[in-house]
């Protein structure tokens, strides 16, 4: 994969409010999010984190600023987004292979007329890059849960993204596949410069990666690095006194 | 134009079945509409869409039934106005993304049969009506024929143009969006699509029948299929050839074409599922 760093600096979310139904889903929510670190978003089911990625990705119409700023502090108007979702509810039996899958987003040939030399190429150079060039073949419905994420993930990159957005991809995942995922994505953020966010409930993990935690609820209760935010109050009373051991 | 390709036909194909031009449009029109449903039946079968197109094929009565309250002069024309219509209805509800998706598309689907008997059947008329039902193949004219070819060529146009971004949006509609597709746009023209060719069809293969048309081949080819393209393939086939050995066997037999189209496609799904278990997948 080329050398890629992107144009973007930082993501700068302020006052962000998503309500439904009468319903307060989130409400001024204020963060950065900075290329070539890996922010990570904890928080409680129901807290809003997936309702946050969603209007980041500009799927619900929200409240609040969301601007996409270079090093320069000028706006960026179009971001290039790589997501990663939390899971994928599709029929397991459907005749379609991983390079069926990544065919399709890539180009407009339509994949029930076949693959083009050429696509199955940049099928196979995406597939590499994430360790999982030996899945081309395989029908999608016959990976497990981390050889989908890396299938995921190798379609998030392509093309390269400014912003890479992963939701919880580590849950249904082995431990040697989440390894092997977490060292993909730390790799890929010194290398291409990339803005991670990343929801997570595994805190031991969290601890160890991640440059920049935001714990959610509703809203943000508090922020910085890890070490301090698990220290917080705030953090006891969602997670309960003692869970930062785990 | 006709006379040439009957003449094409007569060379090709020398039955004694197809001795009567009937036959031969029939044949054509078998020929011309099985590959479009086979297509589009791969998505319908993988979107797990069997009974919404179930749901869709009975809307052709109220179509027809309103199409007469109106005093619409074409049945087609009411027929394609209200599938589409319904068509985009059930989708929009699909996509609130309801629990109760089912129970809402089996609404629809008896709404729909019984608003048309109920206008079909007035003053006890309904016989006259019940051709809709198994359908006649048969009567299939050289114009007929026109439309179905038209059909064709603009139906495998919009597959061509639309399955990438419908494969992606079944898998899931958040990626697909991210990736720029517009996925309820692309929904609805899928739906839009089944519901067109489902109504051309229905004169020709009957309301009880056309949704097997749809699934059977599709279901059978995904059974034998590794890939999307196999899929297509195998779908196709074996919608084409179990049209044509249905319509040859109902001549045969003196019987209904679109029942042994049918029949011929659910054995090939028995086949497809022995096949597949041989094969260990």
């Amino acid at each position: 994969m080329p050398e890629h760093h992107c144009s973007l600096c930082h993501i700068e979310i302020d006052g962000l409010s998503v309500s439904r139904g009468g319903q307060t889903l989130l409400h001024d929510v204020s963060m950065h999010i900075h290329c070539g670190q890996l922010t990570v978003l904890i928080g409680q089911n129901g807290a809003g984190k997936t309702t946050l990625i969603r209007a980041l990705l500009g799927e619900l119409p929200h409240g609040g600023v969301i601007r996409h700023v270079d090093d320069h502090g000028r706006d960026i108007p179009h971001l290039r987004t790589g997501y990663v979702p939390q899971h994928l509810l599709f029929d397991r039996e459907m005749p379609v292979t991983v390079e069926d899958f990544l065919a399709a987003a890539f180009t407009r040939r339509p994949v029930w007329t076949g693959v083009s030399r050429k696509t199955r190429a940049r099928v196979r150079e995406a597939l590499m890059a994430v360790e999982a060039a030996d899945l081309a073949q395989r029908p999608l419905g016959r990976c497990s849960g981390g050889e989908i994420q890396r299938v995921l993930l190798a379609l998030a990159l392509n093309p390269a993204p400014d912003l890479l957005v992963l939701d919880e991809p580590v849950s249904g995942v082995d431990q040697n596949g989440l390894k092997m995922f977490l060292d993909t994505v730390l790799r890929l953020k010194e290398t291409h410069h990339l803005a991670i966010l990343l929801v997570s409930h595994d805190l031991r993990l969290v601890r160890e990666y991640a440059d920049h935690v935001v714990l959610l609820d509703k809203t943000v209760l508090c922020q910085g690095a890890a070490e301090a935010v698990f220290a917080t109050p705030a953090f006891d009373a969602v997670f309960g006194q003692g869970r930062e051991d785990k | 134009m006709m006379q040439t390709i009957y003449a094409v036909m007569d060379a090709l194909l020398p039955l004694e079945a197809l001795e009567f031009s009937f036959m031969k449009n029939a044949l054509l029109a078998i020929l011309l509409l099985t590959p479009l449903l086979g297509l589009l039946g791969t998505m319908a079968v993988n979107q797990q869409m069997a009974f919404f197109s179930d749901a869709l094929g009975h809307s052709a009565l109220t179509g027809i039934g309103l199409g007469i309250v109106l005093g619409v002069s074409s049945d087609l024309v009411s027929m394609l106005v209200f599938g589409v219509v319904w068509a985009i209805l059930i989708c929009r509800i699909r996509q609130t993304g309801s629990a109760s998706t089912d129970t809402i598309i089996s609404v629809f689907s008896s709404t729909s049969i019984a608003a048309g008997l109920l206008i079909l059947s007035r003053g006890g008329g309904f016989a006259k009506y019940s051709s809709l039902l198994i359908g006649d193949v048969l009567a299939v004219t050289p114009s007929d024929l026109g439309l179905l070819l038209c059909a064709l060529v603009i139906g495998i146009v919009l597959w061509v143009v639309m399955y990438n971004s419908l494969l992606l949006s079944s898998i899931n509609a958040s990626l697909a969006r991210s990736r720029g597709v517009r996925t309820r746009l692309t929904e609805c023209a899928f739906v839009v699509l089944v519901a067109v060719a489902v109504m051309l069809a229905i004169k020709w293969v009957g309301v009880l029948l056309i949704n097997a048309m749809l699934i059977l081949p599709a279901a059978a080819g995904r059974n034998l299929a590794r890939n999307s393209r196999q899929h297509a393939l195998w779908s196709v086939i074996i919608a084409l050839v179990c049209g044509v050995a249905g319509l040859l066997s109902a001549y045969a037999w003196d019987t209904s074409a679109g029942a042994a189209i049918v029949l011929y496609a659910a054995a090939c799904y028995g086949i497809s599922l022995g096949a597949r278990h041989l094969m260990g997948r």
